[in-house]
């Protein structure tokens, strides 16, 4: 992609955040899609693309009363929605559609219209993985670091301490979940989910929605809001099952995603003035600095843990609370790429004074997948 | 064992020789007959080169303890707490396991440790490979 040819023109959440037990999946979905359409000043008719994860793009359509030129219906967990920006990106430079919307919705916590979960008994993770006794991601996700964390000499305290630098941020946002201030003792104290993970290192379970809208840059300049251009994307699968990752140490897909995005906006993470890791459980946003270039291998640990991505610090990350204390719906990648979006349109809870580049780095699956889209706020 | 209650893995035609082999009491990997690379879960050619001259032999049965989760929200039949373990076999692949014979506490299972396969007989069809502290619990 032509860093900065294709921009974002809308984007907005669901009207309610959290416990939303009068709507189900497709509504939320279709709230947060309206009230993007609102910000931006379009209705369904100007829309000609259509991306999506967990419904199908054929029923979101459908549902707003979108006749696409063009979906998307990438789903490779909750880091879709960075596949979904990129891939837009590409179909708008190549003349498929012109404007496209990308949604998710989900009731995580309330269920309302959701599907199951677990994985079918002949497929290699019900085979390989599930006779063990894996319940979901709390026991999954977290496999990899007990040896993370031997290998780099990593303590309990510093896992600890990314969901107390979190629950600083989510302090100045007043959507946010949680907003009382925890210490490491707090977090150590909280119930053990699985060891070495305790409840407040693991990410929330709430009912929310996000969508965003995407048109040429040269068209961007037309709409009411801010433009954001969109300077570098990166994408990559690993395995499907976390047994199999390559390497405990560090997410492959991480690793590729970020270089692709990083080289193809032509700049370098110090370049970069705010961070978004997908932080389902609090080892991640260790793998998502490494993975990147903003430390090098085991040192993300001490370099949260010493402040560096805290409110004044010098890289702010999970500017919104993150997945641990902001909300996390399933698949939180979207909320990851709408705090983003307000950093660089300068209308952030906890506004980062003079945000010019924003990266959202996603994670699907259990490490089973990456995304990086990078934004400016400035066409390059 | 009409009663076992946990999730039962359900063979492929790519798997089968896999369960066949744990079902006889023997740990079974695949290697690769172009390029030697060792390779798990199974499938029928390699995945470092694509070849599909693959052959089935059994593994040593042997390896270290990698990584692991003691489980505190059970999944259907068990009794939490639990170990999700990972053992790095000695032929170079990782395979998740429960860990028997061993307190399911961190300090019992230290990482590293040198570990063997036993097998546990789920059901008349399905057996499936569990690994404990060599020489009995640590
Ligand atoms: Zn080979």
């Amino acid at each position: 992609m032509k860093p900065g040819s294709v921009a974002v023109v809308g984007a907005a959440e669901t009207t309610q955040m959290g416990v939303i037990p009068d709507m189900s999946v497709i509504q939320l979905h279709a709230d947060a899609a309206l009230n993007t359409l609102k910000d931006c000043g379009l209705t369904p008719k100007d829309i000609d693309g259509v991306a999506t994860a967990g419904e199908s793009p054929v029923a979101i359509s459908h549902y707003l009363g979108i006749k696409p030129t063009w979906v998307d219906g990438t789903s490779v967990g909750g880091c879709s929605f960075m596949l979904h920006v990129r891939h837009a990106a590409a179909a708008i430079n190549e003349g498929l559609c012109s404007t496209v919307l990308i949604t998710h919705g989900e009731s995580g916590r309330s269920r309302i219209g959701a599907g199951g979960w677990g994985a079918a008994a002949a497929s290699l993770a019900g085979q390989f993985e599930a006779p063990y006794g894996t319940s979901g991601p709390p026991s999954s996700f977290t496999i990899p670091v007990l040896r993370y964390m031997k290998d780099y000499g990593v303590t309990e305290e510093q896992l600890a301490m990314v969901a107390v630098v979190q629950r600083e941020w989510a302090g100045r946002n007043p959507r946010a979940s949680f907003r009382d201030p925890i210490t490491v003792e707090d977090v150590l104290n909280s119930r053990i989910i699985a060891y070495p993970f305790h409840l407040l290192e693991c990410c929330l379970v709430t009912d929310g929605g996000g969508a965003l809208i995407m048109t040429s840059a040269d068209r961007a300049k037309d709409f009411p809001t801010k433009p954001i251009y969109i300077i570098g994307t990166g994408e990559s699968v690993e395995s499907p099952m976390v047994s199999q990752m390559y390497d405990f140490h560090h997410s492959t897909a991480f690793q590729i995603s970020g270089k692709k995005a990083f080289a193809e906006a032509g700049i370098t993470p110090k370049d970069v003035d705010h961070l978004m890791v997908y932080d389902a459980f609090a080892h991640l946003p260790w793998y998502g600095l490494e993975g990147l270039g903003f430390c090098k291998p085991g040192e993300g640990p001490a370099f949260i843990a010493e402040g560096n991505t805290r409110p004044g610090g010098k890289l702010p990350l999970n500017t919104n609370g993150g997945g641990l204390s902001y909300m996390h719906s399933g698949m939180y990648g979207m909320y990851a790429l709408q705090e983003s979006v307000r950093q660089l349109r300068g209308t952030a809870p906890a506004q980062v004074p003079g945000a010019k580049i924003s990266v959202a780095q996603g994670v699907g699956g259990m490490f089973a997948a990456a995304g990086t889209i990078i934004m400016a706020n400035e066409r390059p | 064992m009409a009663d076992y209650r946990k999730p039962l893995p359900q063979p492929t035609p790519e798997t089968k020789p896999f369960w066949d082999g744990t079902k006889s009491g023997e740990l079974r990997l695949q290697r690769c007959q172009s390029c030697s690379h060792v390779y798990f879960p199974p499938r029928p050619f390699c995945p470092e080169c694509a070849s599909r001259s693959v052959e089935w032999f059994k593994a040593s049965g042997k390896g270290t303890l990698h990584s692991y989760v003691i489980n505190h929200r059970p999944a259907p039949g068990f009794d939490a707490p639990y170990a999700i373990a990972i053992v790095m076999l000695a032929e170079g692949v990782k395979m998740m396991t429960n860990m028997v014979g061993v307190e399911q506490t961190p300090e019992a299972l230290k990482l590293d440790m040198p570990v063997e396969v036993t097998f546990e007989q789920a059901t008349e069809d399905i057996t499936l490979p569990k690994w404990r502290p060599v020489g009995g619990a640590a």
